[in-house]
């Protein structure tokens, strides 16, 4: 009997029949666990705060136009005017873009386009590093060297010991290697080739640099800025220690004002009554602070999208 | 060996070598490529074909181990001398690259770029802004395709057409030669036939180099061709050079003639 089957004669229905491999099903469904872990977590963070925030809004003693409108945070005496936290926020965001936006633009500009790839290889590292340090020491670096600094060059009367100013500019250090990276990827995301036609018809290094590599990654360097923004108004720490303490509206950068994560941060520390609307109000600010940056991501994930699609 | 041509020389390499890092690419190579002719370099991959035309406008200087030993004498300068300036060559010596690479900008935006970027000012004796981009667009063969979506973007095109756009921008900085690496490799048969045709119009005006893989195309376009292939230490070397006439049916040197009817290669 000619028989190309091995010793063991069996049919090939049973040869083919689906093996049963515990080890892949295991890893399959603890990988799946691990990704359900961290959206639950996501959804139940939602769902605490904004259990917590409804019951703020639900109050009788709040009233939805006049916690948009209001200009006064005065919970003791049931005054909850949001603006005063949103403006010291948006007046630190500012300053921080001030110093993060330019500065991490040329960075990434000389990292891309100038750097050997050997400097690129060392100066990356050092430049993420500056992300890595704790938040806490920039709000003494804040308070200990950039309010002193600001204070001797405008003046002791014109700059007062803790004010939105210097806590903005030592947030943009803390978001410069943010952005620098960022757009560095965006940049060097630009294809060569268009470096090359750029070159091939007699433009210099500065000019391929701006008039075109900038151009070409401008959705890149949007997405950029936009998470840098994001960044700022949820940066706590700086802000908590070099800001100021207690709700004040004012434009004035060189006031103290309190930000919407310095409020929440100052007041969760002191002796706050549970269930209280004061504690409330808290999340109230939490679930602001949640949408703002979460639109924000949003519409960078949306550009950054858009911005593969072309090269592709 | 000195290759020459009876037409008087545009651009002239003398003892040419490239090396990348301590690499040899391109091995002492002379080489003479006549005024308002189409010269075409042909020869096996790795042959340092594309090193060879990208070192007439010191392209290969953006790779940054690259360096160059030898001459190349535009203009009666030497083009790598030391006060030189890059810049002001790669202006003079045009090119255009195998996967078309418009800018990111309107199909306007892509011819005028250069031309503003080198001084291009229209006014009285000279064409307006809008009538050299309109020239330049006629030349490249592609005005009348593009005449009534000027302001759309020049990635909206078509393969064939985004290399025609990308061959009028580098007429409009009005270069005395142009070199192309393999501008037809990436588009289908009729674009490559365009581009051929247009290939021979503008050897009326500028002198053309091209590398190709396409032996058919080397002869159906080109006035003189350049063999290249590998010697021993994998280093480009000219073999011969000669009219494409000559090359293709009479050449003189074995390993061309194996190149050519396909034993090699």
């Amino acid at each position: 009997m000619t028989n190309h089957l091995p010793a063991k004669e069996t049919p090939a229905a049973s040869q083919l029949r689906r093996r049963h491999r515990p080890g892949e099903r295991i890893i399959q469904g603890f990988l799946f666990f691990c990704g359900a872990f961290s959206i639950l977590t996501t959804l139940g963070i939602v769902y605490e705060i904004g259990k917590e925030a409804l019951l703020f809004f639900r109050s009788p003693e709040v009233n939805l136009w006049k916690f948009f409108t209001g200009v006064k945070w005065q919970p003791q005496i049931g005054e909850f005017g949001i603006l005063p936290l949103v403006n010291a926020t948006l007046t630190t965001t500012f300053f921080a873009m001030l110093i993060a936006l330019p500065l991490g633009l040329c960075v990434a500009i000389y990292l891309s386009e100038y750097a050997s790839a050997r400097l690129r290889g060392w100066l990356k590292p050092i430049l993420e590093l500056l992300a890595g340090i704790p938040t806490v020491v920039y709000g003494y670096f804040a308070l200990t060297f950039m309010t002193p600094l600001l204070r001797t060059i405008f003046g002791k009367d014109v700059v007062g010991i803790y004010n939105t100013a210097s806590a903005g500019l030592v947030m943009g250090i803390l978001i410069l290697p943010l952005i620098a990276s960022m757009s560095e990827d965006a940049l060097s995301a630009v294809p060569r080739s268009l470096r090359e036609a750029a070159y091939g018809l007699g433009a210099t290094k500065l000019e391929t640099a701006v008039k075109i590599v900038l151009p070409a990654a401008l959705s890149g360097l949007a997405a950029a800025l936009i998470v840098g923004i994001s960044r700022a108004i949820g940066e706590t720490m700086i802000v908590a220690l070099a800001a100021g303490a207690g709700p004040n509206f004012t434009f004035n950068p060189f006031k103290a004002a309190e930000t919407m994560t310095g409020h929440i941060v100052r007041i969760s520390g002191g002796d706050l009554s549970y269930d209280s609307l004061d504690y409330n109000s808290l999340f109230a600010i939490g679930i602001l602070l949640f949408f703002a940056t979460l639109v924000l991501n949003i519409i960078s994930q949306r550009i950054v999208r858009r911005f593969r699609e072309v090269y592709e | 060996m000195i290759a020459n041509t009876p037409d008087p020389s545009a651009i002239q390499a003398q003892s040419l070598s490239v090396y990348y890092g301590d690499f040899r690419a391109l091995k002492e190579v002379n080489l003479s490529i006549p005024q308002k002719k189409v010269t075409a370099i042909i020869g096996p991959s790795g042959c340092g074909k594309s090193t060879a035309l990208r070192s007439f406008n010191r392209m290969n200087e953006l790779v940054p181990t690259a360096h160059i030993t030898g001459e190349i004498l535009f203009m009666g300068q030497n083009i790598y001398a030391s006060d030189v300036d890059p810049v002001e060559v790669r202006r003079r010596v045009g090119m255009v690259f195998q996967k078309p690479n418009p800018f990111p900008k309107s199909i306007y935006e892509n011819v005028a770029w250069g031309a503003r970027l080198n001084g291009f000012r229209g006014g009285v004796g000279h064409p307006s802004m809008d009538e050299w981009v309109e020239q330049c667009l006629h030349k490249a063969a592609l005005w009348d395709e593009v005449k009534d979506k000027l302001h759309q973007s020049g990635l909206s095109l078509s393969g064939g057409q985004q290399q025609r756009l990308c061959i009028a921008r580098a007429i409009a900085v009005k270069p005395e030669i142009i070199l192309m690496d393999e501008p037809a490799s990436a588009l289908d048969p009729i674009a490559t036939l365009k581009i051929e045709e247009l290939m021979r119009e503008l050897a009326e005006e500028y002198t053309i180099i091209v590398v190709t893989h396409n032996m058919q195309q080397a002869a159906r376009v080109s006035d003189y061709t350049a063999f290249f292939t590998m010697d021993e230490d994998r280093a480009g070397i000219l073999v011969e050079y000669g009219a494409t006439n000559q090359i293709f049916t009479n050449p003189k040197d074995s390993r061309t003639e194996g190149y050519i009817t396909g034993r090699y290669g």
